[in-house]
């Protein structure tokens, strides 16, 4: 395949990152290192309980304190809301989960503002709580919303237009049902409410220059969600947003609404810049969790493994909110179908709040959440079947030519790619065939250490999801300026968007350089999510150097008497195509006090999804019940690889950001009696260390994929998707026990195995 | 004991980047107040903000920074236990004024060996300790000497290779 593949000057070759030296020197501007003049520090007073009405609240005290210049609370907090319908207030008379914010102080200094929020008087008048979905939408159950009924979030919000997706509801199920040889049935939860936790905490500086312009300062991964996204619930000012380095977001950061509320009210009533950044324990215990997940369903399946009927009820819980709720579940909707080619669907949904910490945007996008809960029952159905999944998959997974609901609830066709040569290649890879050794059944025992292998496939055909515009300018001194609204969080997709650019126009890659991240200086771009940086960005930016290529050709052809089209740019100078001896440098074809700008913009276009397929080895040790993550193979094709040693971290990040050890061993740990999270610390919240690596390999086909010009398409997104599924599967089969719990604590295993009793 | 010592003495001495620092003690606003912790002083009061505060409780090992060659968690120094030691921070590696980067810094970044890149000061000063007690580490022992740093992005591999290789090249 490789040697059919077009060679290019940048495109696939390992290129330094453009930020590398300010990263390694220390230079990178984080949020907590920008400082504002006369800036105030800002601090939340948080609930002790996990649904409050708060009856009186004496500020005085806090109000004396030297150094203090602002307290607000719900009585004197701007009217702005947030959440889908808008319902969630800056501060509200009421709490609905531990952590949830009573009172905002900013002050001189963070020690004074947090001494102050201690000499804060809240009476509250404790309600009872409710943390599971089933028993939230009783109508007995203690109610967080006037606005919703038994708890029910609306899901007719349109979030993604008319049609927006909200269920998958096709063909006849009762039929499709009658058509199958085997079905699995169940109800299953993904409801460890994982942390992304992004090293870096979110923070946000908010400044007004006036009672309508407002300038933010934030850690996003997405530097224009904080404008557009804000404007409508906050009455229409003027935005201006920056985004600084942003030390990891995984989703979370897109759009940090509450800190932004909690900087901006405070700004607004100091006269001053105030900088909120949340501390560790807020960022676990009052920030952006998983949604909760559980799936109470039924998948028919032929013998050969043809899908003929899925139906089910998806309980989505929020936590107390969750503003991107409706979204994920329309993704959610979206991958399902792309996993499962089948002709008959049931499956509603339902969005309930419930009094724990808020659920947020995290990587997988509710697809994750969805599968992640489904897939028990599908292995259920599998394991009657007694079909490899890899075979499954492979059959299943959507084709060029089949179709889905996308989230718009527009039927879009698949024109991409059969990943049937990326699965087999994992597969290969990984030993499959010489590891699976049928359901429940351990690829190999030795004493008390069993060892089983699994798989889980993903795919989103979000990677063109909405709208991207884009500048690029041809200076005079032969430097190009890319000018769209992209932040840096990690993937380097500021970088791989350069070096895009320096491939169209031919020019040395170090001349090419991008705007910062500021709404202010750059068109429109809806930012890094659903692993839209290489399509959809792509494309603007493509377009957009392309359109500033044939404008300064143009101007070139009058000095060479011929047309555009015979001629091209080289290293910075205009030629004859061919012949670069006859080259004149921009600075001649235009002035030096000139610059040439071309414009481009991406439509969106669901109709490429992108693809995953993970294999784990796990080995079980049936005496601790300990599992340990021995190996793992990822294989996906993205079309043409854009920078190696970025899409690897890409792929590598499966093990991070709640993704496969939610699995394993990451979880927050509600206390149901009393509604705190027992964990919001990174000691007690279990991560992956160095030492804990298993054997990673990632094999990358590079097919070409109809998208622009380099055949290229993101996939950073589902990283995390088919781990926590996939790594089930091979506890189970490790221990011949059916596991379908998350996460696979030993405790669990040890359950499954007898050797401990059951609850 | 130490509290009382350093409340008759009310001044500290100490070395950041080979420069030499005498900082008042006290709790006044230009004096450096005894409950600052060293990542706090490094970053607010000597303006070095490549030492990044990822939890400020010592499990992550972002604020990782050098004390006499030793690797420490600068959240849980106090900068008032810091009197005669010299610490050495990222902006201290290489030799800035001459743009020469130290070899951990190059292979940094000639395998990406990172992905936001908050992680990586606090991961580059652990890996400078490691170095600078054993030169010829194995992965396992690159493995041992950073797993108490946190890296959401996963870019251990990368950073493995990293490490490993300048290894070779300081070697």
């Amino acid at each position: 395949m490789t040697t059919m593949k077009t060679q290019y000057r940048y495109i696939g070759k390992p290129t330094p990152r453009n930020d590398a030296l300010e990263i390694v020197t220390g230079k990178a501007e984080f949020i907590d290192d920008v400082k504002r003049p006369a800036m105030l520090y800002g601090k939340v007073l948080r609930s002790p309980y996990p649904h409050a009405n708060i009856l009186e609240i004496d500020t005085t005290k806090a109000e004396a304190l030297p150094g203090v210049k602002a307290v607000l609370t719900h009585k004197n907090v701007p009217g702005w809301k947030t959440g889908i319908p808008r319902h969630v207030r800056v501060l509200d008379r009421k709490v609905r989960f531990v952590g949830d914010a009573v009172a905002l102080v900013a002050a001189e200094t963070e020690e004074i503002a947090a001494e102050a929020l201690g000499l804060i008087k809240v009476e509250y008048e404790k309600l009872p709580a409710v943390y599971d979905v089933e028993q939230a939408i009783q109508p007995d159950a203690p109610q967080l919303y006037d606005e919703f009924p038994r708890n029910l979030v609306p899901l007719d919000v349109k979030v993604f237009g008319p049609k927006s997706l909200s269920k998958v509801v096709m063909g006849d199920v009762e039929k499709g049902f009658g058509e199958a040889d085997f079905i699995g049935e169940g109800t299953y939860a993904y409801e460890n409410f994982a942390n992304p936790l992004p090293l870096e905490p979110p923070g946000v500086i908010a400044e007004w220059e006036g009672p309508e312009k407002l300038t933010v300062w934030s850690a996003t991964q997405s530097a224009s969600w904080h404008r557009f996204i804000m404007l409508s619930k906050m009455g229409f000012p003027d935005i201006r947003t920056i985004s600084t380095h942003c030390g990891g977001s995984f989703g979370s950061k897109n759009y940090s609404a509450q800190p932004l509320f909690y900087a901006a009210a405070l700004a607004k009533a100091s006269g001053r810049a105030v900088k909120v950044r949340y501390t560790k324990e807020e960022q676990f215990g009052a920030f952006a969790l998983r949604l909760g997940s559980r799936f109470r369903g039924k998948v028919g399946i032929k013998k050969d493994g043809t899908v003929t009927a899925v139906s089910g009820e998806w309980f989505v819980d929020t936590g107390a909110f969750s503003d991107m709720a409706q979204a994920q579940i329309a993704v959610g909707c979206g991958e399902a179908q792309l996993m499962l080619r089948c002709l008959n669907w049931d499956l509603r949904t339902r969005l309930v709040c419930t009094n724990r910490n808020a659920s947020g945007i995290v990587r997988g996008f509710g697809g994750q959440e969805l599968e992640s809960a489904f897939h028990p029952i599908l292995s259920i159905a599998m394991e009657q079947a007694e079909l490899d999944p890899v075979e499954f998959f492979k059959k299943n997974y959507v084709k060029p030519g089949e179709g889905y609901y996308w989230r718009d609830g527009n039927w879009w066709v698949c024109r991409g790619k059969d990943y049937s040569n990326a699965i087999m290649e994992g597969a290969k890879a990984f030993q499959w065939k010489e590891k699976w050794k049928g359901w429940l059944t351990p690829t190999a025992v030795q004493g008390t250490k069993r060892i089983g292998v699994g798989v889980g496939v993903h795919g989103n055909a979000d990677v063109g999801e909405d709208e991207s515009e884009a500048y690029v300018r041809l200076n005079p001194d032969a430097t190009a300026t890319i000018h769209a609204c992209v932040s840096e969080s990690g993937m380097g997709q500021r970088s791989s968007l350069c070096k895009m650019v320096a491939e169209v126009l031919q020019l040395p890659l170090e001349r090419v350089s991008m705007t910062p991240p500021d709404s202010l200086i750059n068109p429109f771009d809806f930012g890094l999510v659903g692993s839209r940086g290489t399509f959809a960005i792509g494309s603007a930016v493509i377009a957009a150097a392309e359109d500033a290529r044939q404008k300064l050709l143009a101007l070139a052809a009058p000095l060479f008497h011929s047309e555009p089209d015979e001629l091209e740019s080289m290293d910075g100078k205009v030629c004859v195509k061919g012949k670069p001896g006859t080259g004149i440098p921009w600075n001649r074809v235009t002035s030096l006090t000139q610059t040439c700008t071309g414009f481009g913009r991406f439509k969106p276009d669901y109709s490429v999804p992108n693809f995953l397929i993970l294999f784990v080895e796990v080995e079980v040790d049936t005496e601790t019940g300990q599992v340990v993550l021995l190996n793992v193979v990822s294989a996906t094709d993205v079309g043409q690889v854009i920078d190696p040693l970025s899409l690897e971290g890409q792929l590598y990040g499966a093990l991070g950001a709640a993704g496969m050890d939610t699995a394993l061993f990451e979880e927050s740990v509600l206390d149901r009696r009393q509604g705190h999270l027992l964990n919001i610390n990174m000691m007690d919240y279990k991560w992956r260390t160095f030492s804990e690596l298993p054997r990673f390999r990632n094999v990358i086909l590079e097919t070409g994929i109809p998208t622009h010009r380099y055949k290229a398409l993101g996939v950073g997104e589902i990283a995390t998707s088919p781990g926590p599924s996939a790594v089930l599967m091979a506890a189970s089969n490790a221990v011949g026990k059916r596991l379908c719990d998350y996460p696979v604590t030993p405790e669990r295993v040890l359950k499954a195995l007898g050797k401990i009793k059951k609850e | 004991m130490r509290s009382k010592r350093i409340r008759k003495r009310e001044k500290i001495n100490l070395t950041v980047n080979g420069h030499a620092y005498e900082l008042d003690v006290g709790r006044q606003a230009h004096q450096l107040d005894p409950a600052h912790t060293l990542a706090k002083t490094l970053r607010e009061t000597l303006g070095l903000t490549g030492t990044k505060i990822g939890c400020d409780r010592g499990s992550c090992g972002s604020c990782t920074v050098l004390m006499d060659g030793k690797a420490i968690l600068s959240c849980t120094t106090l900068t008032v236990e810091c009197d005669g030691k010299s610490i050495t921070t990222i902006e201290g590696l290489g030799d800035p004024q001459k743009g020469i980067l130290d070899p951990l810094q190059q292979a940094f970044i000639d395998h990406t060996a990172f992905q936001c890149g908050f992680c990586t000061p606090g991961m580059i000063m652990g890996a400078k300790a490691l170095l600078g007690q054993n030169r010829s580490p194995d992965e396992g022992q690159v493995k041992e000497a950073l797993s108490g740093h946190y890296c959401r992005c996963i870019s251990h591999y990368h950073v493995l290779r990293a490490v490993l290789e300048a290894a070779k090249r300081i070697r």
